[in-house]
């Protein structure tokens, strides 16, 4: 029996094969409304699972030293700074400066915005890092989220161009791949995981995904209420192409704004059409040689 | 903190961070709480799930502003004219909170007829001495009472002739006003009221005049707020005011670190009460403190002018004996009446049976200070030769003080410098590595400092406590023994003790009794031969003939108690470390009262028997906190009630009470004398009794309001090694502030050796906006050199639309933004922003100004080696700055 590689799925672990009784299915909801960038979890995550520094290099992107996730960076706090020319509307939104004053040689009076956000691996309903890997190192844990295991795998590098979102990557003299676990030494044990344990403000909230869910939708519509038209919740559907993330956002933009894909589609979903297709060809083709040789007959 | 010490009576933040939950609005203000204060920023977010409003006012825009509803750029140094203006909106408005106002402030008392405010004045209030740059308080004084000594105890000492200081602005402060950290100013009686504040002399009618000039338009003109943002601020802070609402106040050094600091916080001691914003959940003024336990190390000092619990250190000779210590302050009405039961109880702590009534409690041991002591005098005379050894301990004052250059010319002039760190620090290697070095003005070889590093413990390795932000004493348990030769402090110097006592024994010679009658037995555990930090406790905590104490109340001045630090009596309640205490919030109140200990006695939001009317009911349902329950005939509530348990509300001071006795039952300021908030401080500060706005020492415009530019008492020292960009010059035409992120910790010990942090933040940047860079051709990522008259330093550019340009008297005013944290060792590196600082203090507390500067800024890196002298030679000949030389 296969297992699903797109589409909707109520539970990915049952769908590994875990028998009932596993635990629900665990996640992360970022809330980026509240996230002030102090970047606890980057280190918090660093310091719990000993993983390496990335590189003290100035990058100039605002606060953001860190750049992206990788083989050495498992949360990574984006920090965006936008001109915002609307005036301010008191919606909750950080916004200054007062309504244009065209004597003010001082510029513009327009504000500005600063979003932070705490991206992770976004533990896929349905995983291409995890359905390329020829080794069983990366697997679905009962608690339905997708963890490598370092002693197995051979570092052969399928799962890095699979994902879609460009989180998982080889460690340079290491050789393996490395990414987040949801801290699956820790949530066995009862434990959050450790961005979520340090983060000051529940920006970072981990529980079971059904829960979140729930959460996340009450906070949008607090969020509309205050007339945040902007905020929106990124990786919440089950009808998305990666049949919804594990760890999913409330965004203040749009997804490529953080540096997300806004259309995110689980690069194996294809192979089910792709294998039927071959087989198709695969069969003409002996069809035709078939049709060759008994021709000639 | 002399700001809230004058105004309320302590010196600390009267409210503590998990209260902000209940504000309707908070404003943060000198302040970058997100980036700086992380954890407790929790509780600001929960307001403003809540429905609060939040408005961070700052120069920058920054991780505070960017979560706030409302961010108010305003130029670094302006603060008390927004301020101000925000407490005229009030009184012209009369939006002030007027039962609160008349019952529980000083509104209603009557001045002197010969006090002259600075608005007569052109800037100076009266009594202002113009050769000493010192102020006589006698005019500021209520009518009819007698004005102790305040600030200052001020006298002129021979001996403090530092050569090239200025004539008379070094003039012996001793800084008394650091000691209103428990206890507010001294007055001798009472003052007259009148409760319909028409009085053309009360309080209310002179603060009223005082301010009236203080105008959205003056705001605009000097702060380069416009009018509408303003009226924003103005409109949200006294809608979310009086009995059903409260609006908090959130500072840090963005206040304090001023020529006028202690001034800004009078202004928002002064807003807030008129308010009736303290002593009431949701209000409150929260003094962020600098990092982990700066309240305890004022609480038991670290500082030069006071004892453990604000006790002042006694002085030369003026406190020849106990009696005449405690006379300034025997008689007086207030808590800090029992002022001989405190003193007495701590020499008992320190000398125990030698300490007896017949010798004067060993008060003859006590050291004595005869002028200023304070971090930057003594620097200079480290640089002159007479102060020789020094003891550097968590501190970097090679980068992480004001004029960096000054403190390690100070410390290359020393027989022996001791620096006790985790990691080999700048303080630790300036004498092979430094700047000087380079330059040439130093070399290793003639360095005859004797630099001992001896690697310090952190907090996981040893058992102590931290006195945090809100008075809150929260105790740490050793999880692991220190490594190899790291030690904690409390071995340190207590080994250092037992070996010096051990030196001396036998001594015949008088000098060496202090030393040798020390209650110096505190245990020694383990392997390391530790001493005990719960002992050490016990002898804070105090005990008296029936074991420990539980209450400062128990205190006698007859030799039968003992206390180390008598706010402090009661941590160790019933011979339990209260401190240790961690019964999770949500098992509890969420005061929390059983979380760790704060003192006085537990207290969490001070004063709070203002949050009930004169009668001792609650303002309001909504705000309800702690009241009088008339059946049970004593204060109850949320906290621990801030005053006499049974004291009833109606209650009336005989005319000779003194005291405690002397407070009403309806005067919440029980450290006051009169029992009330000061929105006039007729003693105790050494600038002025009410804010009144000077501009920062180095400022690129002049004082919109007075002739007199800058703070009349502030202490500037013109010499060559601290030279002073002149006001208003072309050369340094731009306004810097210094800052610190959340990705490093203040000077950088803690965090720039570390990958995990420093590669979050890897190396020193500047901020600009967009125009200032066009206008001095500054690439983003690329370097730019930072000049004042002290140095030149360089920095990665940074260019945001975070930083705002502003139009302040007439013209526009670029700042740049420098973060401190760095220096030339450990992982992330650069220069430190403070080499740029001079050194220029504030009056009452000897702060430096850090927060607002003149520079230039130019492209490209700095010159190196000698270079770098003739480039500042250079800059200081085209600025008008007398030449470097002797």
């Amino acid at each position: 029996m296969g297992n699903r590689l797109s589409g909707p799925l109520d539970d990915p672990a049952q769908d590994a094969g875990y028998p009932g009784g596993h635990p629900p299915r665990m996640g992360f909801f970022t809330d980026t409304s509240v996230c002030i960038g102090c970047k606890a979890c980057e280190v918090a995550c660093k310091e719990w699972n000993s993983v390496p520094e990335d590189g003290i290099d100035l990058l100039g992107l605002s606060y953001d030293n860190t750049g992206e996730l990788s083989a050495n960076t498992w949360r990574h706090v984006a920090f965006v700074e936008q001109k915002v020319s609307a005036p301010a509307v008191d919606i909750g939104m950080p916004t200054i400066g007062a309504p244009k004053q065209t004597d003010d040689q001082s510029g513009d009076r327009d504000g500005v915005r600063w979003l932070m956000s705490s991206d992770v691996c976004k533990h896929c309903t349905h995983a291409a890092c995890l359905d390329v890997c020829p080794t069983g190192s990366l697997f679905r844990t009962e608690f339905g989220t997708v963890v490598v295991q370092d002693d197995i795998c051979n570092g052969c590098g399928y799962c890095v161009p699979a994902c879609p979102y460009g989180v998982i990557g080889k460690r340079e003299g290491d050789g393996r791949a490395w990414k987040c676990t949801l801290c699956y030494d820790r949530i066995g044990d009862g434990l959050q995981p450790a961005c979520a344990t340090a983060c000051p403000t529940e920006s970072i909230q981990y529980g079971p995904l059904d829960e979140l869910r729930e959460r996340a939708d009450r906070r949008l519509e607090e969020l509309h209420e205050k007339g945040v038209e902007q905020a929106r919740l990124y990786g919440r559907d089950p009808d998305d192409g990666v049949g919804g993330d594990g760890a999913f956002f409330l965004l203040l933009d749009e997804p490529e704004v953080y540096g997300l894909p806004p259309d995110p589609v689980v690069t194996t979903r294809d192979l089910p059409a792709m294998w039927k297709r071959a087989a198709v060809a695969a069969a003409s083709v002996a069809a035709g040689v078939a049709w060759a040789f008994l021709g000639r007959s | 903190m002399p700001g809230l010490g004058t105004s309320f009576g302590r010196g600390g933040a009267t409210t503590f961070q998990q209260d902000l939950q209940n504000a309707d609005c908070i404003v943060i203000q000198g302040s970058n709480m997100a980036e700086c204060h992380p954890v407790g920023f929790q509780w600001v977010m929960e307001a403003k799930r809540r429905g609060a409003k939040i408005i961070h006012v700052d120069p920058r825009f920054t991780r505070t502003s960017a979560v706030a509803d409302v961010h108010v750029p305003l130029r670094a140094g302006s603060d008390i004219v927004f301020l101000g203006a925000l407490v005229n909106h009030v009184l012209q408005n009369e939006l002030d909170f007027r039962e609160y106002v008349v019952a529980y402030t000083n509104a209603s008392a009557i001045l002197r007829d010969d006090y002259a405010d600075p608005e007569d004045l052109d800037g100076l209030f009266s009594g202002f001495d113009k050769d000493n740059r010192t102020y006589d308080h006698t005019t500021w004084a209520y009518e009819d009472a007698e004005a102790a000594a305040a600030a200052g105890d001020r006298q002129d000492h021979p001996g403090d002739d530092h050569p090239g200081d200025h004539g008379g602005e070094q003039h012996g402060e001793t800084a008394r006003s650091e000691s209103y950290g428990s206890g507010g100013a001294t007055m001798r009686a009472k003052p007259h009221h009148d409760p319909t504040l028409q009085h053309p002399r009360c309080v209310y009618q002179v603060l009223k005049r005082h301010f009236a000039r203080y105008t959205p338009e003056l705001v605009q003109d000097v702060c380069g707020v416009p009018p509408e943002l303003f009226a924003e601020v103005a409109d949200a802070v006294t809608r979310n005011s009086g009995r059903e609402r409260t609006t908090a106040f959130c500072y840090a050094v963005g206040w304090t670190q001023h020529t006028v600091g202690a001034q800004y916080i009078r202004t928002a001691s002064i807003l807030q009460s008129l308010l009736g914003n303290i002593g009431r959940p949701g209000g409150g003024i929260l003094a962020l403190r600098g990092h982990a336990s700066i309240q305890g190390s004022t609480d038991i000092p670290t500082l030069f002018n006071i004892l453990p619990g604000y006790i002042p250190m006694p002085h030369a000779e003026k406190h020849l004996d106990l009696d005449r210590f405690v006379a300034e302050d025997s008689g007086k009405t207030g808590f800090w009446g029992n002022m001989r039961a405190y003193t007495v109880s701590l020499l008992k702590a320190y000398w125990g049976e030698h300490a007896t009534a017949t010798n004067d409690y060993c008060f003859d041991y006590l050291p004595r200070i005869t002028g200023n002591h304070g971090t930057y005098d003594t620097v200079m005379r480290q640089i002159k030769g007479e102060c020789k050894g020094y003891f550097v301990v968590g501190e970097n004052p090679a980068v992480g003080s004001a004029n960096a250059k000054m403190q390690r010319l100070g410390m290359a002039n020393l027989d022996w410098l001791v620096v006790r760190d985790f990691q080999l620090i700048e303080s630790a290697t300036f004498w092979k590595d430094g700047p000087e070095i380079e330059t040439g003005e130093l070399t290793t070889e003639e360095i005859a400092t004797e630099v001992f590093f001896l690697p310090a413990a952190a907090h996981t390795e040893k058992d102590g406590s931290f006195t945090n932000t809100q008075r809150l004493l929260q105790w740490h348990h050793k999880a692991v023994e220190p490594p190899g030769e790291a030690r904690s402090e409390l071995w340190f110097y207590y080994h250092l003790g037992k070996i010096i006592r051990e030196k001396l024994a036998g001594s015949t010679d008088v000098r060496d009794r202090p030393l040798l009658d020390l209650a110096w037995d505190y245990g020694e555990e383990g392997p390391l031969a530790e001493p005990s930090a719960d002992l050490v406790l016990a002898e804070i905590n105090g005990s008296g003939p029936d074991g420990p104490l539980s209450s400062y109340t128990e205190l006698k001045d007859d030799g039968s108690t003992s206390s180390g630090c008598w706010i402090y009596c009661g941590v160790r309640a019933e011979g339990v470390n209260q401190a240790a205490r961690r019964k999770p919030g949500k098992e509890q109140t969420w005061v929390a009262p059983e979380w760790g200990w704060a003192w006085p006695a537990n207290r969490r939001i001070l004063y709070n028997r203002a949050s009930a009317d004169p009668d001792g009911n609650p303002w309001s349902e909504r705000k309800r906190y702690v009241w009088w329950d008339a059946e049970e005939e004593k204060w109850t509530g949320a906290d621990v009630p801030d005053f006499e348990p049974t004291k009833r509300p109606d209650y009336e001071p005989p005319v000779d009470a003194r005291a405690q006795d002397g407070i009403g039952g309806a005067e919440p300021f029980i450290m006051q004398t009169d029992g009330r908030a000061w929105l006039f401080a007729p003693a105790g500060l050494a600038d002025g009794p009410m804010p009144t706005h000077y501009e920062p020492f180095e400022s690129p415009v002049d004082n919109a309001l007075y002739g007199q530019r800058e703070n009349p008492t502030r202490e500037a020292y013109d010499r060559p090694d601290n030279r002073y960009n002149p006001a208003g010059s072309d050369v340094f035409p731009f306004v810097f502030t210094t800052y610190r992120l959340t990705e490093h910790h203040t000077a950088g010990g803690m965090s720039r050796t570390l990958p995990y942090l420093s590669e979050l933040q890897p190396e020193f940047f500047c901020e600009v906006s967009p125009a200032l860079a066009e206008q001095r051709g500054l690439e983003h990522m690329g370097w730019a050199t930072i000049v004042s008259a002290r140095t030149a330093i360089e920095a990665r550019v940074l260019v945001t639309e975070r930083m705002k340009p502003l139009r302040v008297r007439g013209r526009i005013i670029h700042q740049v933004g420098l973060p401190y944290h760095w220096g030339p060792n450990g992982l992330s590196t650069g220069d430190a922003a403070n080499e740029l600082l001079s050194v220029v203090l504030d009056p009452n507390v000897h702060i430096q100004e850090a927060k607002a500067a003149t520079c230039d800024i130019r492209p490209g890196r700095r010159p190196r080696g000698p270079g770098l002298l003739t480039f500042m030679d250079d800059y200081r000949r085209r600025a008008g700055v007398p030449e470097e030389g002797p």
